[in-house]
C-alpha cells in the first residue's frame, strides 16, 4: 500500500530538515536530532515486529545494547575502529543474538511471548551491570570512535559530531527505505496476514514460524544500527540499554506514533523526544505530562497519530 | 493401484470431552470432485479441519497419496497439495486483492493472470482492500487465493454460503471450469442441486457419523432418504 500524498510530502520535508539541522551549528540541537533519529531507527524496528508480524517484544533492547557492547569491545579491546569492520559485526552480532533468542522465544505466543523476550532483555541487563569485566553498572566509555582511514589519511571520523549526524541520517532513510521495501514484498504481506490469522496461513502453506523468526532477526540488526550509532553518537555505552524501561519506551513509540506504518513511529519518536525536552522545561513533574499525552492518544487515537493522516486502511 | 489424493480413514475428534466425529471415512481421487453434505453442526468443518491439521484427530488416519499425514502441522499438508478456501473466506481485512494473490502465488499452472480471467471482477478490484469487498468478491478472491498455491486439491468450506444469487452462479460456474480442467474438490455446501450436479461422489454427515457415501446415481436411486437427511 502506498503511502498517502501529504506523508509522503511531510516525510520528505522532515528528511530535508534534518538534514540541514547541522548548518544551525547549535551542538545541542545536532545532538538532539541525532538522538532523534536513531530512536525513529530502534523505532521504525520494534515496527515491523509489533506493527506488521504482531510479536510484541519486551526484549527488543537487547539487540540495541549487544551492538552497542560489541561496538565499545572491538574499539577498546582490539583497537578495531574502522566502520567497515566494526559495523558488519556489530550487526551480525545483533542477528545472532535474534536468531537465538527469537529462535527460543517464539515457541511461545501472546503474552508468554511478551515475558520471555522481557525475561531474555533482564538477563543481559544484570548481565552486564553485575560483571566488573564489563563495565558493570558504570558502563564503558568508547576510547576511539569509528574512523575510516585510507593509506594513513581518515577520510570519515564518526567522532567528528557532523560526521556522525551524517552517518545517523543516512542509516535512518536506508533503514526507512529498506523497511518499506520488505513490507511491501510479499515477505511484508506474508507477516500481515500472519498477525491477523497465523492459522489461515498455515493452510495455504506458509510455516509461519520461519517468517516471524525472520522478522524477528531483521528487526534485531536495525535495533542493533541503532544502538551501534547510539554509541558512536555519544561515545559511552551502559546497562541501562538493556532494559526493559528501554525496551518500554520505544514500544510506546511504536504505539503513539501508530503501528504497522513504519512512519507513524517515526514520527512518534519525533513527538515524543521534542515532548519530552519541553516537558523537562516546563516542570520537574515532566513525566507525568509525557505520561499523560500517551494515555491520551492510546484512549483518543487507537491507532497513533499516524491514524490522524491515514485513511480507511486498518 | 494409485493411491487416492486424499484418504481419511476412521476419524475420531473430540472438542473437549464432546465426541463430534465418530469414525468418519472419506476418500478423493484425482481429479474427482467429492462433496460434503449435512445440516448445520452435524461435523462437515470438523472433518474438514482433522483432515489439514488444524485440529488433532484423536484416532484415525489421513493420507496424502498414500503418505501418512496425521500429527503433521498444517503447512506441510498444505504444501503436498492441498489449498483450502476456509468457511467465512478468510480474507485479510488489510491486504488489497492483488497483496492476497502475490502472496499466495507458487509456481504452477495457475498465474495472476489466469486467476484473474477465472474471475475477471477481481481485475476491477486489484487495489482494493479484502474488507472493501463485497461477500461474493471476497469468495472469488479466497478461491483465486487457493488456486494460485497450485493445488491438485482444492477444499471449499462453504462454497456459495451467504451470497448473493449471482455471485452464487459465479462461483458454480468457476468450480465447473476447474473441474473440466481436471483440479480435485471436496465442497461443502448447502445446495443441493447443484452439488449433485457437480459431484461425482457425495457423503452426508450426521452427528459425526457417515449416513451416506455414494454417487450421484446412488444419490438419486435413495433421494427422498438423502433428502431427509439433510432437512433442518
Amino acid at each position: 500500500m502506498s503511502l498517502p500524498q501529504g506523508v509522503r510530502a511531510g516525510l520528505l520535508v522532515g528528511a530535508v530538515a534534518l538534514a540541514l539541522v547541522p548548518l544551525s551549528g547549535d551542538r545541542f540541537w545536532v545532538q538532539f536530532a541525532g538522538k532523534l533519529m536513531i530512536t525513529c531507527i530502534y523505532a521504525v524496528s520494534l515496527d515491523l515486529l509489533v506493527g506488521y508480524a504482531g510479536l510484541v517484544s519486551l526484549g527488543h533492547s537487547a539487540f540495541f545494547g549487544l551492538s552497542a557492547y560489541l561496538l565499545a569491545g572491538l574499539a577498546n579491546g582490539l583497537g578495531l575502529v574502522s566502520p567497515l569492520a566494526t559495523l558488519p559485526l556489530c550487526l551480525a552480532f545483533a542477528g545472532l543474538a535474534a536468531l537465538l533468542i527469537g529462535w527460543l522465544s517464539l515457541r511461545a505466543t501472546g503474552v508468554y511471548f511478551v515475558m520471555v523476550t522481557l525475561a531474555f532483555g533482564q538477563m543481559l541487563y544484570y548481565l552486564f551491570s553485575e560483571s566488573p569485566g564489563l563495565g558493570g553498572s558504570d558502563g564503558v566509555s568508547i576510547l576511539q570512535r569509528p574512523r575510516l582511514a585510507v593509506l594513513g589519511r581518515t577520510i570519515l571520523d564518526l567522532g567528528d559530531r557532523t560526521a556522525a549526524y551524517a552517518a545517523i541520517w543516512v542509516a535512518l532513510v536506508l533503514s526507512f527505505l529498506l523497511l518499506r521495501r520488505v513490507v511491501q514484498a510479499p515477505f511484508g504481506h506474508v507477516l500481515t496476514a500472519i498477525r491477523i490469522n497465523e492459522g489461515r496461513m498455515r493452510t495455504l502453506g506458509y510455516g509461519t514460524g520461519r517468517y516471524k523468526l525472520a522478522a524477528f532477526v531483521l528487526g534485531g540488526v536495525l535495533a542493533g544500527l541503532a544502538g551501534y550509532l547510539d554509541a558512536t553518537l555519544y561515545g559511552f555505552v551502559n546497562p541501562a540499554q538493556f532494559g526493559w524501561r528501554q525496551s518500554g519506551l520505544v514500544l510506546v513509540t511504536v504505539l503513539l506514533g501508530g503501528k504497522g506504518t513504519l512512519y507513524g513511529p517515526a514520527l512518534g519518536a519525533a513527538l515524543l523526544s521534542v515532548l519530552e525536552h519541553f516537558a523537562e522545561r516546563a516542570t520537574e513533574h515532566w513525566s507525568a505530562v509525557v505520561g499523560a499525552a500517551v494515555i491520551a492518544v492510546v484512549l483518543f487515537l487507537p491507532r497513533g497519530v499516524a491514524g490522524l493522516l491515514e485513511g480507511s486502511r486498518g | 493401484m494409485t493411491a487416492p489424493l486424499l484418504e481419511a480413514r476412521d476419524l475420531h475428534t473430540f472438542y473437549g470431552a464432546s465426541h463430534v466425529l465418530h469414525g468418519v471415512s472419506l476418500a478423493v481421487g484425482n481429479g474427482e470432485t467429492v462433496t460434503l453434505m449435512g445440516r448445520n453442526g452435524m461435523g462437515k468443518t470438523t472433518t474438514i479441519r482433522s483432515v489439514l491439521g488444524l485440529t488433532t484427530a484423536r484416532s484415525g488416519q489421513v493420507l496424502v497419496r498414500g503418505i501418512p499425514v496425521s500429527g503433521w502441522p498444517a503447512h506441510r499438508i498444505s504444501r503436498l497439495g492441498i489449498a483450502l478456501v476456509p468457511e467465512g473466506r478468510g480474507i485479510f481485512p488489510t491486504l488489497t486483492v492483488r497483496e492476497h494473490l502475490v502472496m499466495a502465488a507458487r509456481p504452477g499452472q495457475w498465474t495472476l493472470e489466469g486467476a484473474l480471467d477465472l474471475f475477471p471482477r477481481l481485475r476491477e478490484r486489484l487495489g482494493h482492500l479484502g474488507s472493501q469487498l463485497s461477500g461474493g468478491e471476497q469468495q472469488m478472491l479466497a478461491i483465486a487465493r487457493a488456486l494460485l498455491t497450485n493445488p491438485e486439491l482444492i477444499i471449499l468450506d462453504g462454497a456459495t454460503e451467504g451470497l448473493a444469487p449471482i455471485a452464487r452462479q459465479q462461483i458454480w460456474a468457476a468450480l465447473r471450469r476447474l473441474r473440466s480442467e481436471g483440479t480435485a474438490a471436496l465442497i461443502v455446501d448447502k445446495e443441493v442441486r447443484q452439488l449433485l450436479e457437480l459431484g461425482d461422489r457425495h457423503l452426508i454427515l450426521v452427528k459425526g457419523r457417515v449416513a451416506f457415501s455414494g454417487t450421484t446415481a446412488e444419490f438419486r436411486q435413495r433421494a427422498e432418504q438423502n433428502l431427509a437427511l439433510l432437512r433442518a
